[in-house]
């Protein structure tokens, strides 16, 4: 491209100091931890909307998501449908990948590393080993480490989180208690994280090792969130966010972005609803701006009470 | 350290704002985190993260900050965007959403996601041009410089898949742009040569006001 060789000439020929023509790779890491975690860390402030056609990811994108979470149902009809819930189908991801220049996700169940792999091959962006789907294996979650593709799961306590971590998570979200529109569960994991990492900043040394123990965690996380007073990892939060002001708060508990599922779609006004959480997501301290955006925004999703519901999703994972 | 006139805004609608916060931090800095328009005032520069540049050219219009920051480039406030701050900057977004905002602090065209999806996301090391040792670059989902126009140095260029170099960091005037992440590794070179824009600016201010 002459124009580059042009500038290049002008700035005193920086382009001699670039690497090479050749292989396009050489010199270049993919899949690392750091790669991994970098499009955690793009995504904060954001709100990640389950999208179960291409023309709902259009709407979740022109109401300013982060990005978009490809599935054939969003839990509320998971657990309205009952049934095995299992990996979206490839031709549905392709055409949401399609549909959106924003990042997309894709749950795979728990445990199951032959879908994991399938999405990876399918371009996904995150892969989610989800509660919400029914899990694959009661006592292994997938080894995340070998994967190219980074991988967020959820999280009821800090301990929990550790563990993901340990297997290669680069994104622990809080998991709440998916498709009942009910943010008591969301509030109450994101407390016992945060509560957590609040007490082991200021553990001593020893009982660092008492709460390895309690926390069923690796030692090295451990020590790693006690000295930076945070997981190593982002903590996003999700799981029964259904309105801004939901929203507001689970990220003035500490969340760093939130996930929403049943919450956008199955609301009176979907494209209002998600930008306004969208609004509120950003501005969750200002509160005549979260005041601003609920003002006259219809039904949320009628939802139900997280402690009725037959299933708990959020028991699922260990 | 020679003071600035005021502090350093960090556009915080989304994305990585807290890492540039730090980074200006670590270099004595004072940042502001800029969510409405009366937080640009009196601040001396602007950084615009990474994130994605969708989200944020949306909510510079619910929040009214879109015309601020026009102003603040067309008043050649010095900035420094990253990633989807440099998708921000640019003149031109070649892939962009209809709509979507540019504030046209350098002559170049974009391509965001120019290196792929998440799975070609990668780290290297970079030479700068003005700096010695190379910068550790991370690059997420990132975009390039297709076109430069004739004001725009480029410091920069990696390879892309067919081969061809392009720019991935540009500056124009008082504006500095690159397609990776110095503020996720604690590279701070690329912020220094941003507060030395500002301090050239803020001597020509002091000057101007005596």
């Amino acid at each position: 491209m002459s124009t580059i060789d042009q500038d290049s000439a002008v700035t005193g020929g920086t382009g001699g100091n670039a690497p090479t023509g050749g292989a396009p790779a050489a010199g270049r890491r993919t899949g690392t931890g750091l790669v991994k975690r970098g499009l955690a860390t793009q995504l904060r402030g954001g709100v990640v909307m389950d999208v179960v056609t291409p023309e709902q990811a259009v709407v979740a994108e022109d109401a300013g998501a982060a990005a978009v979470m490809a599935l054939e149902r969003v839990p509320a009809d998971i657990r309205r449908d009952g049934g095995v819930a299992r990996m979206s189908d490839p031709a549905l991801i392709e055409a949401i990948k399609a549909a959106v220049s924003i990042p997309v996700m894709a749950k795979a169940r728990i445990g199951h590393f032959a879908e994991a792999r399938v999405l990876e091959s399918l371009g996904v962006d995150y892969i989610d080993e989800s509660e919400v789907l029914t899990p694959a294996d009661d006592d292994h979650h997938i080894d995340k480490w070998p994967f190219t593709v980074p991988f967020v799961c959820g999280a009821n306590n800090l301990g929990e989180a550790l563990r993901r971590i340990s297997e290669g998570a680069a994104l622990i979200r809080s998991k709440g208690e998916a498709g009942t529109g009910d943010v008591k569960e969301a509030v109450r994991h994101l407390r016992q994280i945060l509560g957590d990492i609040r007490k082991v900043t200021q553990a001593d040394q020893a009982e660092r090792y008492g709460w390895a123990k309690q926390l069923q965690a690796p030692i090295d996380l451990v020590n790693e969130v006690a000295e930076t007073s945070e997981l190593p990892v982002p903590l996003f939060c999700a799981g029964g966010i259904a309105t801004p002001s939901d929203a507001a708060l689970v990220m003035h508990l500490g969340a760093q972005a939130v996930f929403v599922g049943s919450g956008i779609f199955k609301s009176s006004d979907p494209p209002r609803f998600a930008r306004a959480i969208v609004e509120a997501t950003t501005h969750y301290a200002d509160y005549s701006i979260v005041a601003k955006v609920s003002r006259g925004l219809g039904e949320a999703m009628r939802g139900e009470e997280s402690g009725a519901v037959a299933t708990r999703l959020s028991e699922r994972g260990w | 350290m020679e003071a600035l006139n005021g502090p350093v805004g960090v556009l915080a609608l989304q994305g990585d704002f807290r890492e540039h916060i730090e980074v200006l931090g670590r270099l004595g800095v004072r940042a502001r985190a800029v969510r409405v328009p009366r937080d640009l005032e009196g601040v001396s520069g602007l950084v615009v993260p990474g994130g994605e540049s969708t989200t944020m050219s949306l909510l510079l219009d619910s929040s009214g900050l879109l015309g601020p920051l026009a102003e603040l480039v067309t008043a050649g406030t010095p900035v420094l965007g990253t990633c989807a701050g440099m998708v921000l900057l640019a003149s031109e977004v070649l892939d962009g959403k209809p709509g979507q905002h540019r504030l046209g602090a350098l002559d170049i065209a974009v391509r965001r996601n120019a290196f792929g999806r998440q799975r070609d996301s990668f780290e290297a090391d970079i030479a700068v041009s003005g700096l010695d040792v190379p910068v550790h670059a991370v690059f997420i989902r990132a975009p390039v410089v297709e076109r430069a126009g004739p004001e725009v140095e480029v410091l920069a260029e990696v390879a892309m898949a067919d081969g061809v170099k392009r720019p991935v960091v540009c500056r124009q005037g008082p504006a500095l742009v690159t397609s990776f992440h110095p503020e996720l590794v604690g590279e701070t070179r690329l912020h220094e040569a941003f507060l030395s824009s500002i301090r050239s600016q803020t001597r020509k201010e002091n000057v101007r006001a005596l």
